[in-house]
């Protein structure tokens, strides 16, 4: 380190050694002190303890450290954000997942660790908070600090002489600074350190409402940080999948999938119910985006309580439907085509909608068709019956892979039978969409190989030696819901927007002041001298202090200098001499 | 439909040819912003060193320099002294780039009038890329990056409108915004497109431009800290009675003094600091409506805190004793490259919900569809 970068950083700023009370408490932060080794004893280490974690040297390695904290979650699979992500991480990092299990670093953000830091954090800045605002009530209690004796130190100085008497000017500077918004009061007044100090100048502050803003931002992230917690632990968020014209009532064991906060319980649920009446899609039909879709809407029958009127609403991918404090989203659609399967005597075994999973952009899609009681094969005997469905909306000739748009234009249905046994009962969770074959025996065609059958709407494959019938009845499409509960999130948004306004204030507003003292010179002449100081070097404060000395000035015109007998416009360098020589002469 | 899609493609044509020309006109400016220097450093001023050498010499002498000369003609005013605080240097600001050269200050001149052109040129660009796909110019990151070098250059010429002393910023901006171009129109280029329905949201046109300025202003930001730390080694070493090499003598000599360099970028960063707290809050308001949740830790919002905690590190520095100056300037650099890294990082790195920005598809499955 330089030699000239550690006179930039003395331990106390240096107008504060220079000039006493006035340049003191221009803000509240906590002074820096070294940290010493505390006297012996538990309170000497607690004392010790907390006033390093209250201090700004700490709550700025905290920071560095949360930021730092922060980053390996973004590169690390999360279990909270994707669980196949971590499981996939896990089989292909063997020695490297038992130690970032150890580590928390599959889910950072609610390990030991982040929260330890954040909650120091939070600490620190809460014992940080507390002696501040106690401090700022007291200035705000207080007076501004009286003037200090040697006006031309401060960053900031102008004078000149005139006619007008000092008591005169006084009154006039103190209804010019109130005029200007500044706290001002006759020096007077002022009795720093016991003595009271002769009546010769004028003290004001402006700019309270900097330090208002900055412990307004630090109390906002306070509350940010609460709702954020309440909101983790007490939210929850589960998926339903619907088809065009089934329902869904808000009851856990509604869900596909669900999701909750630690405190959460099932008694939280807002009870409504809604219905997925039609699902909409729309496609760019032309151009190099072909395909590209432009709207989903899901259209919907909800109705709140038990006995809740009926109400239509219309879901989309940015506008959730709100119910009380739940909200519905519209996050995936596909399409289900309408199935029904005979047995051998033609019997109706099977007849739904089966919702296929989509496989890519233009909803090519796969899922199974599963049979499992009631179908009995030629021979009489029970089986079950599991069906590969592959399904392309739009089916161009040469393209049998794949759906050539997103829109139903020219469904066809390919259908891969088997019959046997699902092994449902092996006690296995098995997918919805994936087909054991473990027991299975396929369907075979006339030339003895798998049985692969396209279908368009209305037609019917029959299965061979008189095993029954399948036939694609139609289509529906189906809609995924995510059903989200976050409680405190109205708390999240005001303690933020309290954060930016309160750091507004604390940024752009500087706290400053301002002394104008007039004493009666030896030659009958009134010395005008006027100083500004702000919390940093602005150039703010001097055209500020121009601008009020221009206005006094109009009201105490100068007077001609004594030693100087061309006249009182100085041009910038007599500016500088002027004041050299002020300077030099107090040395 | 077929008439708006052919007015559509020629517009999006227009645009691309605008964005070349406007990277042509850069390229004048960048050659004539190096004119600029390379006259500049002809005429050897050497006033961070008088004025250092002369400060040692006078040692005690307060250094004054008067910041308000009198008012209007009409009223004379006295005049306002203002003092440095004790402990810093007092250093004059340098000349800037054409060092007092005539013929560099004319370089200089022709070089900002050919940023004014060229970032005429580029918002018309950015603009019929807009038209032509009837929404905000930031759907992709070819589009972002138009639009943000766009922004850039913007920010620059505001300031130099509002007469600060910037234009020294000329050269180390065009750079850049050369690089920015050149990038996006080879490696990001995705043809003009309109958004899938997870992006249709006004949150997105709130949250995304000023996403963009911020990352312009920070990038004034960074420039100007990174100059601050040459220049002040530099004066150190002037200070120490070093002598520097001849190139550091002639560019940074006519840098603004660093303490200038260092409010500069002070000021910069603290004034879009509460925009980037308020574009955070807007995608947070955003993901909670298209997502369900407002905040869930996906790469692009963890580096979006990542890069704010980084700012609020480096605000907190200047007010803590022992971390002002250098330090607090490796911060803010630190901070500027979580941003980079949370623009091109993430989108190419990492992926996440938000990889539709990405140059690729992938736009369905990041919303589940
Ligand atoms: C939760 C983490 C925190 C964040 C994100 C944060 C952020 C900020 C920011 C952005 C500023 C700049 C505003 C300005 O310069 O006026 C600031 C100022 C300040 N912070 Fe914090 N802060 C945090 C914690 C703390 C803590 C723990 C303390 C107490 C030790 C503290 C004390 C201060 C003080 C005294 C200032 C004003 C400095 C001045 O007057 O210039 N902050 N903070």
């Amino acid at each position: 380190m330089s030699k000239s970068t550690v006179g930039e950083n003395p331990t106390a700023a240096p107008e504060d050694q220079d000039l006493g009370a006035a340049g003191s408490q221009l803000s509240t932060a906590p002074k820096e002190e070294l940290p010493n080794l505390p006297a012996m004893g538990f309170v000497g280490w607690v004392r010790w303890f907390w006033r390093q974690l209250t201090s700004m040297r700490v709550a700025l390695l905290l920071l560095l450290l949360l930021a730092l904290g922060a980053i390996p979650g973004s590169l690390i699979p999360q279990t909270g954000s994707d669980e196949t992500k971590v499981a996939d991480f896990r089989d292909r990092h063997e020695i490297l997942a038992p130690i970032y299990d150890k580590l928390g670093l599959f889910h950072v953000y609610s390990s030991v660790w982040f929260s330890a830091i954040y909650i120091l954090l939070f600490v620190s800045l809460i014992g940080c908070i507390v002696p501040r605002t106690w401090q700022f009530v007291g200035q705000l209690r207080g007076r501004p600090p009286g003037a200090p004796k040697r006006l031309t130190r401060l960053p900031a100085y102008t004078t000149w002489r005139t006619e007008t008497e000092p008591e005169q000017i006084r009154e006039a500077a103190l209804a010019l600074l109130k005029k200007n918004r500044f706290r001002a009061l006759p020096h007077s007044l002022e009795d720093a350190g016991g003595a009271p100090i002769a009546g010769d100048a004028v003290a004001a502050e402006k700019g309270y409402l900097r330090e208002v803003g900055n412990l307004l931002f630090h109390i906002a992230l306070i509350v940010m940080l609460i709702a954020f917690a309440w909101g983790q632990l007490f939210k929850s968020e589960g998926n339903k999948l619907l088809v065009e014209g089934n329902g869904f009532s808000n009851t856990l064991i509604s869900y596909d999938d669900f999701k909750s906060g630690n405190l959460f319980s099932t008694d939280d649920l807002t009870p409504f119910s809604f219905g997925l009446n039609d699902f909409t899609g729309t496609y760019e039909a032309s151009g190099p985006n072909k395909g590209t879709p432009r709207t989903y809407q899901a259209s919907l029958t909800y109705s709140e309580g038990a006995y809740g009127k009926d109400r239509k609403a219309i879901v989309k991918v940015n506008e959730p439907l709100e119910i009380g404090d739940s909200k519905v989203y519209l996050t995936a659609h596909g399409y289900a085509p309408v199935i029904t399967v005979r047995d051998g005597k033609g019997k109706v075994v099977y007849s739904d909608a089966v919702p296929l999973l989509p496989l890519d952009s233009n909803v090519t899609s796969s899922g199974v068709v599963k049979v499992y009681d009631g179908y009995k094969n030629a021979k009489g005997v029970t089986e079950q019956l599991g069906v590969k469905a592959f399904f392309l909306p739009t089916y161009t000739a040469g393209n049998e892979i794949s759906s050539s748009f997103p829109a139903l234009i020219n469904p066809v249905l390919n259908l891969e039978p088997y019959h046997g046994d699902l092994g449902v009962d092996s006690g296995i969770p098995q997918s919805v969409y994936q087909l054991d074959k473990t027991h299975m025996k396929g369907f075979k065609d006339s030339k003895g190989k798998q049985m692969r059958e396209n279908l368009r709407p209305g037609e019917t494959v029959k299965l061979p030696n008189g095993a029954g019938s399948i036939t694609y009845e139609g289509t529906k499409e189906w809609a995924n819901f995510q059903i989200t509960q976050q409680p405190a999130s109205g708390w999240a948004l005001a303690g933020s927007l309290a954060a930016i306004f309160g750091l507004a204030a604390s940024l752009f507003i500087q706290r400053r002041r301002v002394w104008v003292r007039a004493v009666k010179g030896a030659d009958g002449v009134t010395v005008v001298e006027m100083a500004g100081l702000g919390r940093s070097e602005s150039a703010k404060v001097p055209e500020e202090l121009g601008d009020l000395a221009g206005i006094l000035y109009e009201q105490a015109p100068g007077a001609p200098d004594p030693d100087d007998d061309s006249d009182d416009d100085l041009d910038p360098t007599t500016a500088i001499d002027s004041a050299v020589p002020a300077e030099g002469a107090e040395k | 439909m077929t008439l708006a899609a052919a007015t559509n493609e020629s517009l999006a044509n227009l645009s691309n040819t605008l964005i070349y020309s406007a990277m042509a006109v850069y390229t004048l400016a960048f050659f004539a912003y190096i004119a600029e220097w390379l006259f500049g450093s002809r005429s050897k001023v050497g006033r961070t060193a008088a004025a250092l050498t002369s400060a040692k010499k006078a040692s005690g002498a307060p250094a004054v320099t008067v910041k308000k000369a009198g008012g209007t003609a009409v009223l004379e005013r006295p005049k306002v002294v203002v003092r440095a605080a004790t402990g810093t240097r007092d250093v004059p600001d340098g000349p800037g780039a054409h060092g007092g050269d005539e013929q560099g200050d004319l370089y200089g001149r022709i070089a900002v009038s050919l940023t004014v052109l060229a970032f005429v040129i580029a918002f018309g660009g950015v603009l019929t890329r807009a038209l032509s796909v009837q929404r905000a110019p930031w759907g992709n990151m070819y589009e972002f990056n138009i639009t943000f070098s766009t922004v850039a250059v913007g920010v620059y010429l505001t300031l130099l409108a509002l007469k600060t002393n910037v234009r020294w910023l000329g050269l180390f901006l065009t750079t850049s915004v050369l690089l920015d171009l050149g990038l996006a129109v080879t490696v990001l280029y995705t043809a003009s497109d309109q958004l899938v329905p997870a992006l249709h949201s006004y949150w997105l046109y709130i949250h995304v431009s000023t996403a963009i300025i911020c990352g312009a202003v920070f990038y004034v930001g960074a420039v100007s800290t990174l100059l601050y730390l040459f220049k002040d080694s530099y004066e150190n070493k002037l200070a120490n009675g070093g002598t520097p090499g001849r190139f550091a003598n002639s560019v940074l000599d006519r840098l603004p003094a660093s303490a200038s360099l260092d409010k500069f970028s002070y000021r910069v960063n603290a004034a879009v600091f509460p925009l980037w707290t308020f574009t955070i809050i807007a995608g947070a308001i955003w993901a909670g409506d298209a997502w369900g949740r407002y905040w869930g830790w996906d790469p692009k919002e963890t580096w979006s805190f990542i890069t704010w905690v980084a700012y609020a590190c480096y605000l907190h520095a200047r007010a803590t004793a022992g971390w002002k100056g250098r330090k607090a300037a490796y911060l803010a650099l630190i901070a500027f490259g979580c941003w980079l890294f949370n623009y091109y990082g993430v989108n190419i790195f990492v992926s996440g919900k938000h990889s539709y920005a990405d140059v690729g598809l992938g736009a369905l499955q990041s919303v589940g569809f």
